[in-house]
């Protein structure tokens, strides 16, 4: 069959679906204080309110799996979108300093808001302007009309990357706004300090966002295939391409307001789910929904599990595998341009 | 499809195209019938891809305008244009390893809503596109994977399913070897026997004249004459328009046989 049915959608989010749920139920039993199934089970259900069990799943754990889930969705669904609409595999918001441009906006509430009566609810909108302001930074300094070669675009990440992170631990010093410590935490990218309060942000974000970039999908596919190409096929280019690049601005901001500069999400995921699922976008925005939420949290776990009694930033993990799958990819993207 | 109507498919009315100082199309004004197969034949860089591309709007013309079945092709949102006019670009450079049967159901596109899924009928009109093109057994396998050749089948199979009443072909023999080129001709007539038309730019005139109904040529963005092969393609017009001498033979069928000479001093 040549047609992308309803059904193997509905399919492959239902599988997906499940496996983000046992991710989901195994990250509440793992941690420093041995929790049974069970354990988990009745504090879910409300057994024994206000003990021990349920204090940790519910105040501890439940709230982290959450945030978890939804910042990992937000970078891999942002990830696809990029790599669509830049038509390039090698797209991610992190690499790009997209994210890092959404750090920069947040630091920057963060460090002078307060002076100017911001509170802390000003932040995911201030990490969505500031990635806002890099994604059009990035359209103008590489062009997202053409086809862009991998070399200049990286490059122009590398150069966003690096100004936005001398200046936001310039900001964070200034201002005495952090410690060393938690400054590196935030430029790895971290769900331990996270407010769990702010999830409902980051579900509003991700939800519009959503919004905006299913019912596009299909034009998505089009747009791979070039400007001209999708024009004559009928796609209204700009103003699908401006919908898009908004959604994948506001999904990048609300995952960094909350997490810092995790990476490699929004490239391993995809890249991964294009060599099982195809490249139809249709099916691949959700599934980089559900896929990056359960990979986010198995990172996380991982992160807060694996060296006793200290926590490793999830962006540390997430940087391990991704790093050389991104060398990979940049070697094999190098040889097929070789080749043609 | 036959559709009422004396309006010729596509009109091109005194179209100026010109990119800073440079001008690229002057006055160009041609006229393809419904039912009609012309070809736009002339040298590398005489604005026959840009008359394209103002055809399918990617491209807006300086000066004049377009009418598509007799109504200005401005007033035509994307989506209706491309139910109108359907392109086979040059090449299309693909980023993503679509499968051959995606791409041609892309053709589809302009007759699905936002949120549509192809149906049985889009897959059966994408299998005939193919079939017609003898691609089928190609369906399961990623674009990426395929020659040059098979890349250009892939994309007449896509307008054709797209079902427009006009065809637009940028180049559709090159990379074909003889067999393939005849097929792809042959197929493009076939599509305009139904009161379908199609506008072919083509370097090879031998094949253009065997298949065409007319033949217009153009040079340095002018268009130098329009005709039937036989009128057209006389030895002072590709003087003209090419910088070259040619002898002119005839077929046993009586199409002319264009063959290159020394270029002309």
């Amino acid at each position: 069959m040549i047609a992308l049915t309803r059904r193997r959608v509905a399919g492959v989010l239902f599988t997906l679906l499940l496996v983000l749920l046992l991710v989901g139920f195994a990250a509440l039993i793992v941690g420093p204080s041995a929790l049974t199934p069970s354990d988990v089970v009745g504090a879910l259900r409300g057994a024994e309110p206000g003990g021990a069990v349920a204090d940790i799943v519910l105040r501890v754990r439940l709230p982290r799996v959450q945030l978890g889930m939804l910042v990992g969705a937000s970078l891999a669904i942002a990830g696809v979108l990029f790599q669509a609409l830049l038509r390039n595999p090698l797209a991610d918001p992190f690499v790009l300093g997209v994210s890092g441009g959404a750090a920069l906006g947040a630091i920057l509430v963060l460090s002078l808001g307060a002076s100017v009566g911001l509170g802390y609810a000003a932040v995911p909108p201030a990490a969505f302007a500031g990635s806002l302001c890099a994604t059009v930074l990035l359209y103008v300094a590489a062009g997202f009309r053409g086809r862009v070669s991998a070399t200049h675009l990286l490059l122009t990440g590398v150069v966003f990357n690096a100004f936005a992170s001398a200046a936001i631990v310039f900001l964070a010093s200034l201002a005495g706004l952090m410690e060393g410590a938690r400054i590196f935490m935030w430029l790895i990218g971290s769900l331990s300090a996270s407010r769990a309060d702010m999830a409902g942000w980051v579900a509003l974000f991700l939800g519009i966002g959503l919004a905006c970039a299913v019912p596009l999908a299909r034009s998505l596919n089009l747009l791979t295939l070039g400007e001209e190409s999708a024009k004559q096929l009928g796609v209204e280019v700009e103003r699908h391409r401006r919908i898009l690049l908004v959604a994948t601005s506001l999904m990048v901001g609300a995952a960094v307001s909350v997490s810092g500069l995790i990476g490699f999400v929004g490239l391993i995921i995809p890249h991964l789910l294009r060599l099982l699922l195809g490249s139809d976008h249709r099916l691949l925005i959700p599934a980089a929904g559900f896929a990056g939420a359960a990979f986010l949290v198995v990172c996380d776990t991982v992160a807060r599990t694996l060296l006793l009694g200290r926590e490793l930033p999830v962006g540390a993990v997430t940087a391990v595998v991704g790093g050389p799958l991104f060398l990979y990819l940049l070697r094999r993207h190098q040889r097929r341009a070789f080749a043609q | 499809m036959r559709t009422g109507g004396s309006d010729p498919a596509l009109a091109f009315e005194k179209i100026g195209v010109r990119f800073g100082d440079r001008e690229i199309l002057h006055s160009v004004s041609l006229e393809l019938a419904r039912g009609e197969m012309l070809a736009l034949a002339g040298p590398n860089g005489s604005g026959k891809t840009t008359l394209l591309r103002v055809a399918s709007r990617v491209l807006t013309a300086s000066t004049g305008r377009m009418r598509v079945a007799g109504r200005s092709a401005s007033d035509f949102s994307r989506r209706e244009l491309a139910r109108e006019l359907a392109v086979v670009p040059q090449d299309a450079p693909i980023a993503f390893p679509f499968r051959v049967g995606e791409m041609v159901l892309m053709g589809r596109s302009p007759h699905l809503g936002p949120l549509g899924f192809e149906t049985a009928e889009d897959v059966k009109i994408a299998r005939e596109a193919m079939a017609r093109l003898g691609i089928e057994a190609l369906a399961e396998r990623s674009i990426l994977e395929l020659s040059g050749g098979e890349r250009k089948l892939v994309l007449v199979a896509r307008a054709l399913a797209q079902d427009a009443r006009i065809l637009l072909l940028d180049e559709p023999t090159a990379n074909l070897d003889l067999r393939h080129g005849v097929i792809v001709l042959d197929r493009v007539r076939e599509f305009v026997r139904s009161g379908r038309s199609a506008l072919v730019v083509s370097h090879d005139l031998t094949l253009a004249a065997r298949s065409c109904d007319r033949i217009a040529l153009l040079a340095r963005g002018r268009l130098v004459a329009t005709g039937t092969p036989t009128e057209v393609l006389t030895r002072e017009n590709l003087r003209a328009t090419f910088g070259i001498d040619t002898e002119l033979l005839t077929a046993s069928d009586g199409a002319p046989v264009v063959v290159p000479r020394a270029p002309a001093g």
